[in-house]
Formats: structure tokens, sequence, C-alpha cells
């Protein structure tokens, strides 16, 4: 069963305050190679057999109308056979 | 999640009508989630002309309600995005046909964020720009007069309204903003007590809560200028007793309204 991944993060125009918060922590800890943080979600599922092309389309219908708020927020979609 | 909705349902039992002809009804919208519900029913009901009128986010009917009212919370424990899963309680039909129709709906906080997430109104609202949680009183400045929700107020005006909100940044693109301006549909801006800033020269960094664009809190929508959206809450500022009672105009130019429709 194909496994779809969904990665849904802030518009890179919109200000990442999760982001930048962690990169502070990062470069806090040394890290100060760390930039341009930014935090999303991943939303995984599982769904049936067929052709990649339908499966996304489907994704992409699933993204457009609740994963991600068009306003603020894009998306990609990975499908694992 | 297994709240009851028989708790949330049971009718008010300090109802405070006084008036002689038939109550003005608002309807409160439940959500599970919902913590703003009670205080908005009793901001209405403090007017002493308004019955609440508590609809779980179940039911498929508004009863005739004559507004309706979208309070603050974390409806559905903000799964997802904020408001983002409210768009599909059976309710939120009936509440997007009243309020296309021209139906006064107010929406506060968590009811802001429910609205834009419907489309309802434009924009949406993210992470405050500095993260925290903020909850204390704002300064408010009436960006506009002309609104059934506003006319009591004095353009200019700077009110004193608590927000308490983790999410209140409210973002839109250009041709939306540029749209919001020309059409006069922002309701309040955040603002200093002098009321006095230069937009686009000043951070806000001193009273924009949440790093808002143009320290919007507030905007209107709909046919009717009937829909108004915002983050700060007007229900909990409604005796001087406590704190502030800036947000009465606001529902008492709302009831104004209706009784001149009843």
């Amino acid at each position: 069963m194909p496994r779809v991944i969904v990665y849904v993060t802030l518009k890179p125009t919109l200000l990442d305050a999760q982001g930048r918060t962690v990169q502070t922590a990062l470069h806090s800890l040394g890290f100060g190679e760390a930039g341009d943080v930014r935090l999303g979600k991943i939303i995984e599922m599982n769904v049936p057999e067929g052709d990649e092309a339908g499966i996304r389309a489907r994704v992409v219908a699933m993204c457009d109308e609740l994963l991600a708020n068009p306003v603020t927020e894009s998306y990609r979609i990975e499908v694992e056979a | 999640m297994s709240l009851s909705s028989s708790a949330i349902m049971a009718p008010p039992s300090d109802m405070t009508f006084k008036g002689g002809s038939a109550p003005l009804r608002a309807g409160i919208i439940v959500f599970p989630g919902s913590n703003c519900d009670r205080d908005a029913g009793n901001a209405w009901e403090a007017l002493g002309e308004g019955e609440a009128v508590y609809l779980w986010h179940q039911e498929n009917d508004l009863r005739g309600v004559d507004v309706v009212i979208l309070p603050g919370g974390f409806s559905y424990g903000d799964a997802l995005r904020a408001g983002a899963i409210a768009r599909f309680a059976p309710i939120m039909k009936e509440v997007t046909r009243f309020a296309e129709e021209g139906g006064p709906t107010l929406a506060i906080c968590n009811g802001f964020q429910i609205a834009c997430e419907v489309g309802l109104l434009p924009g949406a609202l993210v992470r405050n720009e500095r993260m925290r949680f903020v909850c204390r009183h704002v300064g408010l400045r009436v960006e506009t007069e002309a609104s059934m929700f506003t006319n009591g107020y004095r353009k200019g005006e700077v009110l004193s309204i608590p927000v308490a909100h983790g999410e209140g940044r409210y973002v839109c693109d250009d041709a939306t903003y540029a749209e919001l301006v020309a059409e006069d549909r922002i309701a309040f801006r955040y603002a200093p007590q002098t009321g006095n800033f230069v937009l686009g020269a000043d951070s806000g960094e001193d009273y924009n809560p949440n790093g808002s664009r143009d320290h919007i809190a507030g905007i209107l929508g709909g046919p009717q200028r009937n829909i108004l959206g915002m983050m700060p809450h007007p229900e909990r500022a409604m005796h001087t007793e406590l704190g502030s009672a800036n947000g009465r105009p606001l529902f008492e130019a709302l009831c104004a309204v209706m009784n001149v429709r009843h």
C-alpha cells in the first residue's frame, strides 16, 4: 500500500516565528551554521494502490481543501511505493 | 473527545432579559473546545434586551436567532490549524448562509480564525511574531464607524480591550490588503493609548501584541459589512469593575440595529 507524505510549511514570504526561535536556540548551542530555519508539519497516510499521477491528484485536492491554508502555507508531496 | 453536549446545552439559569417585546436572540456557536461562549452570552444578556441561545456544533438549525456569535476558545483543540476543523461542523453551513445573506455575525478570537478558514473573511491568523501567548488589555483604535458593530464609537477613539491568543498575527496578500483599505473594512488597529502612530514607519513593538500586518486587529466583511472578525475580546470588557467597559458599545450598537430591524 503506497505511503503518502505531505510536508506543509509557511510560505517563504511569511515570517516563521517558530523557526526563528529554534534557530536562535541552535545558535546558542553553538550551531551557528544553521540559517533560515523553518518549521512545518508532516502528514502521512496510506492510500490504495494506483498510478502515482492519480494518487498525487487526490492528495493535491486534500491539500487545497484542508491540509494546507492557501493564504499562508505551501506544501510538497512525496509518494512512496 | 468525549465532551458531553448536554452540559453545554443546558439553558442559562441567569437570564436577565428585561424588555417588553421579544428579546433579541444571539446564537452562540459552541464547539468542543470553545471557552468564551458563556462570556459572549453573558455580555449579550448584560444589555438587558437580549437572550443567548447556545447552539451546539452538531446542530443543523440556527433556530431563528437574530445575531450569530462565533466565540473564542480552542475549537477541536486547534488540530491542524486554529479554526481549520470547525469548518466541517454541521452548524457552520447554516452560519455561512446566515452571514452571506447579511445576518450580523460577530467572530471573536478563535471565531475570527474560524471565519477566515471558512472564507467568510479574507486572510489568515498565524503564530504571534514573538511566539508568546499574549493575555492582557491592549489599545485598540477604532478605524471606521461605518458598521453595525462600530457605529457607537468615534473614529480614532482608542479602546482598552483584552486579548488572549497565541495565533493572532493577521496576514493577507497585498491585493487583499489594498481591498480592505479601499473598502474601509479595517475595523480596529492595535494602537498606543495616544492613538498616534505612523503606518509603515512604526514597528508597533510596544502596542501590537502579535505582529499583525499594519496592526490590524479586526476586519469587516459580508454583503452589508455584517461580519466582524476581531482577535480582542469585547465580551470581556463589559464592566469598569473588571478593567474596562469599552466592549459594551459594540454590543449596544448591534442591539440598536437589531431593534430597528425588528
